[in-house]
Parts: structure tokens; C-alpha cells; sequence
């Protein structure tokens, strides 16, 4: 079972988690009273390279029946998608950039060059996932219906395709997150009626009608005898943007060390655990200038988690910030290679195709899952944290995950220890 | 008409003089949803949308210590007529972040001349101000919203008018002044102005001109630093005749409220037309406040720990919300007057932003549109 208990987990007293949440409240702070003319003027950059690019793709793939303009063409066109999706379409409705008071960078006005309408993004993503984030049974994007990606999701037959899924979710994501908000998951449990589903997918149509048309009818006929390429090129472009914001969404949310939540611990929490869950939920993946601007600076997922409406051009700096803090409370800062943190999510998906009792770890000690009771079915890991009065260090989860990776596992189960707890 | 309809349907909503611009624009929009035209057209010339109305200042000349006139080129769609006496909004981006005020405009209309003009004075504690009289610089893109206001002289016009006004009061009614002259309109008018001396008397030397050669123009300056202010009550003995005009009057909050019980007094209020420029605030604490939902007509007193959201649910409005903490932007409301406060850094935000009204409060007075 994930953590049910974030204060135990994290290791932190109640003053300590309380002094943790004045510390993030304070970089908030910083950040929002330092906004100003750069801020500003990066994302009007980042607005015009965004057109640019476009402009020029498209007008490269007026000739591309020449093998060097179609491949400029969709080049361009990809580079383009992928700023509008991630730097602009994803950053700007999250309201980062509300502050500058611009209605046409504004979360209320913003729609994106994808099939997903906004609205519904808004809903689903700003909303359902920022936060009730990694609490399973509440945030869809745990799995998004259709993956299983914790041990803690109970396992049908149908999930022996996850791989497969995973690979179709990564090929298609535009078309999974625009459906994403007819969220399955309610309609198989009844919690939604077939009604609202329907109204949602007009909703969707309309949108998918216009971004389909375009890419897949507009340009193609505009291009006249090179209708073929031009649809080649967009149906590849579209393709590239979906791989990539796939794997950078997945390399932030599923690799080992991001964990999960139960109800019970949202339902006990207040603004300074909601950040440590943030905190502990997420995972970043380490990227210079350009990797970080291609993200969408989604490379910072555990600053974007902690701070969704902060500009996203200001989180290398706040990671800064929290790193020191991490440091400070000796908790973890998830992170590493684009490569590495990939390989990680896909280990669990494809794991996870398989039920429970062909697994080797619970849900409570699970590299991709894991509770508080993790600690508890070690031998020899001290109990008492805290600062060490010889040292000065604090001991904390960042010592305890460490020390965790030799202790050997206890004898006895842990379903002594907490009667009611079904792993 | 049903194809035409299906052209423009991308673009409804965006104002074009011409609306066949907008057929244009909504067919080359199914190319570029979901965004316009416009959008890619306003990389080259910062002009060329109309989306939103821009402009860029073209001329800035200093008519005293503090008020200067600032001449503004309208881009794509803002309209070409409106009524001498409105105001137009105006945004300019300061710091990173676009601040709007609304100042009377000056200039009066005309299809061929595709500029307009406001004349600010710069108020001590507003920053918009100051900057638009000290500093700004030529070819600085702002943004523009569509005159409004109906402070403004009635067609026909009336054959007795009395103008009271105060400082920078004169901006509407100068543009009142010169629309009667340019049309060669010759009403009775009676006109008192007040200023602290006479360099302070913003457009001195054209009212003079104006009164000598506009035989019904009479123009009466009070210089209150020798001759004290303008009092009301005085109004029998300067312009017997006050009763039989038309009166529009701006100024101080003050003078305007003295003119107000005075019109009422005499049981002739409906004669009365005033302009108020910035509502002056009462309050800087953020104690909470007044909260007006103008389109469902309601109000509440609020304390300062109480959401707007909070507080429209309370009297029963439907309200947009989503998360309730300030992740989602789901309850983000345009702010149509007053001052709100968020309620996690303490940040005030005031007229013309929209705001989160799950983190909001009310400080002093607010009005949200819904
Ligand atoms: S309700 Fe989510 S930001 Fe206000």
C-alpha cells in the first residue's frame, strides 16, 4: 500500500515539515516579486521562435517533394510542435504567465496546437493531477486508465499488454490526452455517466475536427502535387512531438523513487504536506539550457510539482533552491539521465504486466511504489532520526533509502505490525 | 450564408471595420488554428492585429509641469468614430507586466486621421502615469481598449451648456470644446475651470483662443491659489442661469459630490452629467471589504480572510472553481473595478487584471464581473 503516512515516511517531525513549508512558501515569494522585463521578454522569444519555426517548416514543405526540404520541413515543423506543446501550450495554462496580465499569454485565453481541448486540459491536468497528484485512485494520471505503473493498482488480465499499451500511449499521446479527460476509469466504475462522456467528446470532436483538418487536409491540398509528402511530413511531425512529450511526462512521473499516496494520507493533509508530497512524488531528469527549453523545462518536474504557476524559465533556479532545502531535511531529489529515468518507467511497465504473485516486492517496498512501512520490514535500520547530536547532520529518508538498499529483509511479514492493511 | 457564416466563425468576435476582413481571416484561420492570422502578422508590424486593439505612441508633447499629451497610431480594427468626452483604456507593459488605466481622450475623431490622443497628468502615487508623462518613448507598442464612457455631449446639442471642471477634469470636456468648434457648432456655453495657478491650466492658451473668437464660449478660470475653490453653493451668484443648462462636470470626487447634492437640492439631478476618474481608495489594509458581482447584481461585506470565491457561493452564485488552492486557474475572473489582494503573498491586484478568486480577497472594495 503507498504511503499513508507522509510525516513517518519523510522522517520529519510536524515542526519540521511546518518549517519545510514556510521555506518553499518563501521561494514562492522571491520568485513572484522578482518577475519582471526578462521574464517577460523570454516568453515573448519563446513565442516568436515558436511562429518562426512553424512558418518556415511550413513553407519548406511547399517543396517537399525534394527529399532535403521534406526532411527541413519536418524538422522545423517537429522543433515547432514541441515549443507550442511544452514551453508555451503546458506552461502558459498553468497560468505561469497570468502575472504579466497579457490576455494573449493567459490561461484563460490560451489554446494549444494540439487535439486536447484546453478546457478540458485545464480540468483534468491543472486540476485532477497537480492536485490530488500520484494518489492512487484520484489522480488519473497514475496509469491514465490504461497503464498500470504501481503495484498498488490491482491487476486485471487485460493489464498483460501494458508494454504494448505503453508503446501505442507514447505513439498517440496528442489523442490520449485529449481523451484523457473522458476519464475510463469513472465510467467502468460508473462514477460518470455515459451522458457526460458524450458532451465531453463533442467537445473533443470540434477540436480534433479543426487540428485534423489542418495538418491532414489544409496543407496537404495547399501543397497541390505534393499533397503526399506534406501529409507524411505532418503525421510525422505530430508523431516526434508525441514521443518526446511523452517521454519527458513519463521520465517526471514513473521513474523508481517517485512515489504514490493513498487517500488516507490526502485526506489528513495541509499545505506544507501537499509540497512534501509534490516533492516526493515527482522526478526530474537532469538537462542543460537547450534539453531544459525543449521540455518545456519539464526537466524540472519536482520544481514544476512544488510551484506549477511559476514561470517555467525559473525553475533551474528554484531547483537551486530546493536542492539546499533536500539537503537541509536529507530527503531525496530524484534524478538522472533522460536515458536512465526512462529505462526505469519502462522496467516497472513492463513488470507490471504481470500480477502480484509473480512479483517479488509489495507495494510497500516496490522500487516504483513504496510506504513507510518499507522501514519497518528491515533489520538493523535505526528508528530514531533527526539530527545527530555529534554530527550536526540530520539524519533523515535520504540516509534511511540509502541505508535501506543493504538491510536485509525481516523475517516476519509487516501484516503483523499493521492489522486492516491489505498489501 | 451559411458558408459565409462558416468562414467567419474562427474569427467572430474579433473586431474588423470592414467585415468582410473577417471572412478572409477566419478561412486563413483554418490554417492556423487554433491560432489567427493575426497572431503571425503582428511579428512584422506589432500593428497588423485585431485580435486585440493595439497602437503605438507616435508623439508625446508636455502641455504642463505634469500632463503631457500623448499621440497614439490604432492598429487594425479600433474603431474610428467615437464620442468626444470618452475615455479609451490603455495598457502598457511596465516591469514585465501590462498596467491599465483610462484617460479621456482628447482627440476627436475622424476617418482619415488613424491616430488618437489622451492627455494624462502624472498622479503622485501611480506609476502608470508618471511614466506615460516623463518617459515614455516613441514607437512603444500598447495596448488599446474600445472608447467607452457616456459622458458625453447629446446630439442634438443643447443650446445652454455649463462645463465645471477641475485640473485634469478638462480632458473630456476639451474634447468636447473642440468638436463643437470643428463642426462650427456655436452653443451658449459657461464654462468654469479650476486650477492651482495658471500654468497649472492645462490647454490655457487654446480655451483663451477659443473664448475670443467663439462668441457663446464664456470661460471662467478660478485660480485657487489666489481665489480659493470652487464653491458650490456660490453657483446662483457666478451663472444665474445654471438651472436652465445642461451641465457636465469633472473633477475631484469632491467637487463632483458637492455638484451632485447641489443638482439634487434643486431637485435637477437628471441634469447633472459627471465623470469620475479614479475611484479613490478608501482602504490599503486589505481588511476585507465591499464585494460587488456585477452581473448577478449581489454584494457582501467580507473580512480579509474570507475568498471572493467563498463569498460569491455564499450568496449563492455559481462560481468557476476547480482546485480551490491556486494550482488551477479554473475560478480566474477579469476584475471589473476595486482592489483584490492574494491572499499567499500578500500581492494587491487592482482594476483591469483577471484574478484567482479561489486566493483573492477583497481590499477595500471590489467589483468581478460575473
Ligand atoms: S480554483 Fe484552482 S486556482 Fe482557483
Amino acid at each position: 500500500m503507498a504511503i499513508t503516512d507522509i510525516d513517518t515516511y519523510a522522517h520529519l517531525t510536524a515542526d519540521d515539515i511546518e518549517a519545510l513549508g514556510a521555506e518553499l512558501d518563501a521561494i514562492r515569494r522571491d520568485i513572484e516579486d522578482s518577475r519582471g522585463d526578462d521574464d517577460a521578454r523570454y516568453i515573448r522569444r519563446a513565442i516568436t521562435l515558436h511562429r518562426t519555426l512553424a512558418v518556415g517548416g511550413r513553407i519548406a514543405l511547399m517543396f517537399s517533394n525534394r527529399k532535403p526540404a521534406w526532411l527541413a520541413g519536418t524538422a522545423l515543423l517537429s522543433l515547432a510542435k514541441i515549443i507550442e506543446n511544452m514551453e508555451l501550450g503546458h506552461n502558459v495554462m498553468h497560468g505561469q504567465w497570468d502575472w504579466m496580465n497579457d490576455p494573449e499569454i493567459h490561461s484563460s485565453s490560451w489554446e494549444w496546437d494540439t487535439t486536447c481541448p484546453s478546457v478540458q486540459w485545464k480540468h483534468s491536468h491543472n486540476f485532477v493531477h497537480h492536485k490530488y497528484t500520484n494518489i492512487v485512485g484520484m489522480d488519473d494520471d497514475v496509469g491514465y486508465g490504461i497503464l498500470r505503473v504501481t503495484r498498488d493498482q490491482r491487476w486485471e488480465w487485460w493489464n498483460v499488454g501494458n508494454p504494448v499499451y505503453n508503446l501505442i500511449l507514447g505513439t498517440f499521446f496528442e489523442w490520449g490526452v485529449a481523451l484523457h479527460h473522458l476519464e475510463v476509469e469513472k465510467l467502468r466504475s460508473g462514477d460518470k455517466t455515459w451522458r457526460q462522456a458524450f458532451k465531453d467528446l463533442r467537445i473533443i470532436g470540434t477540436k480534433v475536427g479543426k487540428q485534423a483538418a489542418k495538418d491532414y487536409l489544409i496543407f496537404p491540398a495547399l501543397a497541390g502535387p505534393n499533397w503526399k509528402t506534406t501529409l507524411a511530413a505532418d503525421a510525422t511531425a505530430n508523431f516526434v512531438r508525441n514521443y518526446w512529450t511523452y517521454m519527458v511526462i513519463f521520465c517526471g512521473h514513473f521513474p523508481d523513487g517517485a512515489e504514490k499516496f493513498t487517500v488516507a494520507e490526502f485526506e489528513s493533509e495541509d499545505q506544507p504536506r501537499w509540497y512534501l508530497r509534490q516533492m516526493l512524488g515527482s522526478a526530474n531528469f537532469r538537462a542543460g539550457p537547450l534539453m531544459r527549453f525543449m521540455s518545456g523545462n519539464l526537466s524540472h518536474q519536482i520544481e514544476h510539482h512544488l510551484f506549477p504557476d511559476l514561470p517555467s524559465n525559473r525553475y533551474e533556479q528554484i531547483g537551486v533552491r530546493v536542492r539546499e532545502l533536500c539537503d537541509k531535511y536529507d530527503l531525496p531529489y530524484t534524478t538522472g539521465s533522460l536515458g536512465g529515468q526512462y529505462l526505469q518507467s519502462f522496467r516497472t511497465i513492463a513488470k507490471l504486466a504481470l500480477p502480484n504473485a509473480l512479483l517479488e516486492a509489495t507495494s510497500d517496498d516496490a522500487p516504483e511504489t513504496a510506504s513507510e512501512l518499507r522501514f519497518a520490514i528491515r533489520e538493523g535500520i535505526q528508528t530514531h532520526f533527526g539530527i545527530d547530536p555529534e554530527t550536526g547532520k540530520r539524519r533523515g529518508l535520504r540516509t534511511a533509502l540509502r541505508e535501506l538498499k543493504d538491510a536485509p529483509v525481516r523475517k516476519a511479514t509487516h501484516r503483523r505490525l499493521r492489522p486492516g492493511a491489505t498489501a | 450564408m451559411g458558408l459565409v457564416k462558416w468562414s467567419i466563425r474562427p474569427a467572430a468576435g474579433v473586431g474588423a471595420k470592414k467585415p468582410k476582413v473577417n471572412i478572409l481571416r477566419g478561412l486563413l484561420a483554418r490554417a492556423t488554428t487554433p491560432l489567427l492570422p493575426d497572431d503571425y502578422l503582428h511579428l512584422v508590424n506589432p500593428l497588423w492585429t485585431a485580435r486585440e486593439h493595439r497602437g503605438k505612441v507616435v508623439g508625446h508633447v508636455r502641455e504642463t509641469a505634469d500632463t503631457a499629451t500623448v499621440t497614439i497610431r490604432t492598429g487594425w480594427g479600433f474603431p474610428a468614430a467615437y464620442k468626444p468626452g470618452q475615455y479609451v483604456g490603455i495598457g502598457v507593459q511596465m516591469n514585465g507586466r501590462w498596467r491599465w488605466r483610462s484617460y479621456s481622450l482628447t482627440s476627436i475623431d475622424s476617418a482619415a486621421k488613424k491616430t488618437i490622443a489622451i492627455t494624462v497628468k502624472a498622479n503622485p502615487d501611480g506609476f502608470l502615469s508618471t511614466h506615460l508623462v516623463d518617459g515614455v518613448a516613441p514607437s512603444t507598442v500598447i495596448r488599446l481598449a474600445a472608447p467607452r464612457g457616456d459622458f458625453h455631449l447629446p446630439e442634438p446639442v443643447p443650446d445652454k451648456i455649463l462645463f465645471v471642471t477641475a485640473g485634469s477634469g478638462i480632458t473630456p470636456v476639451i474634447a468636447m470644446l473642440r468638436s463643437l468648434e470643428s463642426h462650427g457648432r456655436r452653443p451658449d456655453i459657461c464654462h468654469i475651470h479650476s486650477a492651482p495657478t495658471r500654468g497649472d491650466v492645462i490647454f490655457l492658451e487654446e480655451m483663451e483662443t477659443l473664448a475670443d473668437k467663439m462668441p457663446g464660449y464664456d470661460l471662467r478660470l478660478q485660480l485657487t491659489r489666489e481665489m480659493g475653490k470652487v464653491a458650490v453653493s456660490r453657483l446662483d451668484e457666478w451663472v444665474p442661469d445654471w438651472r436652465e443648462r445642461e451641465c457636465w462636470a469633472c473633477g475631484p470626487a469632491a467637487l463632483l459630490d458637492a455638484m451632485e447634492s447641489h443638482y439634487e437640492g434643486g431637485g435637477l439631478r437628471d441634469r447633472l452629467h459627471v465623470e469620475r476618474f479614479a475611484i479613490s481608495r478608501t482602504d490599503h489594509g486589505g481588511e476585507g471589504g465591499t464585494v460587488r458581482f456585477a452581473v448577478s447584481g449581489k454584494k457582501a461585506e467580507i473580512d480579509g480572510a474570507t475568498t471572493l470565491l467563498e463569498s460569491g457561493e455564499n450568496l449563492g452564485i455559481t462560481m468557476p472553481f476547480g482546485c480551490r488552492m491556486g494550482i488551477c486557474k479554473t475560478c480566474v475572473l477579469p476584475l471589473a473595478g476595486g482592489y483584490v489582494r492574494d491572499l499567499r503573498t500578500g500581492e494587491e491586484r487592482r482594476e483591469g487584471e483577471r484574478i484567482q478568486t479561489c486566493i483573492s480577497t477583497v481590499s477595500g472594495e471590489c467589483t468581478l464581473d460575473i
